[in-house]
């Protein structure tokens, strides 16, 4: 995986509560079985019309919004289904930072595994995001991982929460699995003792 | 004496391969159930990686999200894309040695049916799907939740899972059902009362007199949508119900190694004096039959209500209500029975099991589905199409005008040519009514079957209330 260090880009604005996995890539998209190329049916249903035309007010097809690299949105982003087409979707885009006031657990989790970060604010700093991302293509936020900020560019720095164990694979570009298969003395101690333990499992 | 523990805390406790000093752990994974629209790209990962599948005898996989579900499926699925991950599943589960239902297996059906179908859901377990509602074998007092494509591959090669764990949220429902109200009422309800995030970070144990009285089926429906308010897994502590279920099935204990099960199993309720974090407490006898009207599960009302307007909420949710009112072609003041519908569909992890058929069954006896309602039932598994149909319901239902489809998880995510059209409103089964969930543009009432069967009987959204 790619480290995750810091990102200056800008931030898209989508001021809507409860945006779900249906929204960031509807289910016609999930057919396939590779992890790429799905950035060009982020959103689908919200980007284009039946006949595949943009959308004109749609946040990403307004010419200041294109090449956004941040989100802004409302509470419980990524709600609905577990599929991890929805944070490849993103990625695959541009999106490297999603700021809301609260995620869905599996979403959350999701997106750290694929060099997304999501950021948790208390809402009135989500609000300041948002309306400093509606004024347009001026408005870069900075997001800086190491040291937990987010900062717009007139210079107002919230700092924000992340676990130290996520923190630390994304800063590395850690894989997950090539850690666990560290630990396999662990894993083989716990099977032992769960077969004395629980033999009918 | 130890301190008190909740359910979680005891199959958490249990599982715990690794912790690290800030509390990251490593959960051992005891059953792995994964589809088709999830897992290629995991076993790419492995393959790619050089990697093998370090406990196939737990692993379990299926094709339902895409499935069609026409009797001319046995001939060949004839969308290429949906081709193309059944077979990957087909040729991945034998490549790597693992348990594989086929699309013309009679025990084919929704993973999360046929997992306790089957008797590889039982107490005490921890199990993980690549898919949300997974939660649903939380009804047997197993530990079971969603995963995404990156953790699939995590536990294939590794049996275990990276977790930390959640806060404890209690839901108590007091008291006894009133008649024509079901489980699915009792789990929109809850959300309705806590909201589509209202679980978040936390597990919920469902208990209280009215989540006892429930069958395995019923609970099965409450802990389904566990993850629509937000919890990535519900509970409910394993009785002589759940015991009834589990004993006999092709994959659970048996002789010795049931009784030492079941003497373990008996051990896993939740200690008297044990703390939540969270409660909240519902009276089992106001719960009233509900059905959604947004496109979220916690838009929920008691059917005997009307639309509410944008207005009456927050303003961060004002603008969500009134999108939502757009995009369902609803008026505020107007009467939730007054809404006329297109089309019922009947199916889904959430009900589509024996006794929903059954109870669809109820409604209908004597009754016809009104003329030009497309009316649609799919069956949770083959085998409770088969049980339904030795039992009579099948042959009643058909008679009555419903069509009788192969199992799936069709309509409930429309990945398969079971869709609606935009605009066309249905009253359904499934757990989610997000915008174009069903379809692009179609319109989706959450309701339990009782409730579906009375729409599709009147053409409109009922109370079944004055049908039985
Ligand atoms: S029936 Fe619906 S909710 Fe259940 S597993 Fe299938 S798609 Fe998911």
């Amino acid at each position: 995986m790619e480290r995750f260090e810091r990102v200056s880009g800008i931030a898209a604005p989508m001021p809507l509560v409860n945006i779900d996995t249906d929204m960031i890539i509807p289910k016609q998209f999930l057919k396939t079985i590779k992890r790429s190329g799905l950035g060009v049916n982020l959103f689908d249903e919200m980007r284009f019309d039946e006949n595949g035309d943009e959308i004109p007010d749609f946040v990403l097809n307004r010419p200041a919004y294109r090449n956004a690299e941040i989100l802004v949105a409302g509470d419980n982003f990524g709600c609905g289904s577990s599929r991890e087409h929805a944070p490849w979707a993103l990625r695959d885009f541009g999106i490297k930072v999603v700021v809301s006031t609260s995620f869905a657990d599996i979403f959350y989790n999701n997106c750290f595994k694929n060099g997304i970060l999501p950021v948790a604010l208390p809402k009135d700093q989500v609000d300041f995001l948002m309306d400093d991302a509606e004024k347009g293509e001026n408005a870069r936020i900075t997001v800086d991982l190491e040291s937990q900020t987010v900062s717009t560019s007139d210079g107002t720095t919230f700092r924000f929460e992340v676990d130290p164990f996520r923190k630390h694979c994304l800063l590395e570009g850690l894989d997950d699995i090539g850690l666990t298969l560290k630990k396999m003395d662990a894993i083989e101690a716990y099977e032992q003792r769960a077969q004395l333990r629980s033999p009918w499992i | 004496m130890s301190r008190p523990r909740t359910l979680y805390d005891k199959i958490w406790d249990a599982h715990v391969v690794h912790e690290a000093d800030d509390g990251t752990c490593l959960i051992y994974i005891d059953r792995h159930l994964v589809h088709e629209v999830t897992s290629p790209q995991a076993f790419e990962g492995l393959r790619m990686a050089g990697r093998s599948v370090r406990a196939p005898e737990k692993t379990i996989a299926v094709p339902d999200h895409n499935v069609p579900t026409t009797v001319d499926r046995e001939q060949g699925i004839a969308n290429k894309e949906s081709r193309i991950q059944v077979e990957a599943l087909e040729t991945n589960a034998r490549d790597f040695g693992i348990v594989y239902y086929g699309v013309n297996d009679v025990r084919q059906g929704i993973v999360h049916i046929i997992g306790p179908e089957q008797g590889w859901t039982q107490p005490g377990l921890t199990i993980v799907c690549g898919d949300s509602h997974t939660a649903t074998h939380g009804a047997f007092g197993a530990l079971a939740h969603g995963i995404g494509t990156s953790e699939v591959e995590h536990v294939l090669a590794t049996q275990t899972l990276i977790q930390k764990k959640s806060r404890n949220m209690k839901v108590e429902v007091t008291g006894s059902l009133g008649p024509g109200v079901t489980a699915k009422d009792i789990t929109l309800s809850i959300i309705g009362a806590t909201g589509a995030a209202g679980g978040t970070g936390h597990v919920i144990e469902y208990c209280g007199q009215a989540i006892r009285e429930l069958t395995m089926e019923g609970r099965m429906t409450v802990c389904n949508m566990a993850i629509e308010g937000g919890a990535r897994a519900g509970l409910v502590a394993p009785d002589d119900k759940t015991f009834d279920y589990v004993r006999g099935r092709s994959h659970a204990p048996k002789g010795a190694a049931w009784e030492a099960a079941l003497a373990h199993w008996k051990t896993l309720g939740t200690d008297p004096g044990a703390e939540f974090d969270k409660e909240i407490v519902l009276k089992g006898e106001e719960i009233a039959p509900v059905v959604t009207w947004g496109t979220s599960p916690e838009d929920v009302l008691p059917i005997t209500g009307t639309v509410p307007h944008p207005d009456s909420f927050d303003a961060g949710k004002a603008g969500a209500v009134q999108r939502s009112l757009e995009y369902m072609g609803l008026s505020p003041g107007t009467r939730l029975a007054d809404i006329e519908i297109d089309t019922v569909f009947i199916g889904s992890c959430t009900n589509a099991r024996i006794e929903d058929l059954r109870d669809v069954a109820r409604v209908m006896r004597g009754r016809r589905v009104k003329d030009g309602i497309r009316a649609m039932i799919v069956p949770g598994s083959g085998l409770v199409r088969a049980q339904a149909e030795e039992e009579g319901i099948a042959q009643e239902l058909q008679e009555a005008g419903f069509e009788w489809r192969m199992a799936g998880c069709s309509m409930c995510l429309a990945m398969n040519p079971d869709q609606l059209a935009p605009g066309e409103r249905c009253a359904s089964t499934s757990n989610r009514n997000f915008e174009g969930r069903q379809g692009r543009g179609g319109r989706t009432h959450l309701l339990s079957p009782a409730m579906a069967a009375a729409a599709a009987v009147t053409g409109r959204l009922s109370d079944v209330r004055e049908l039985v």
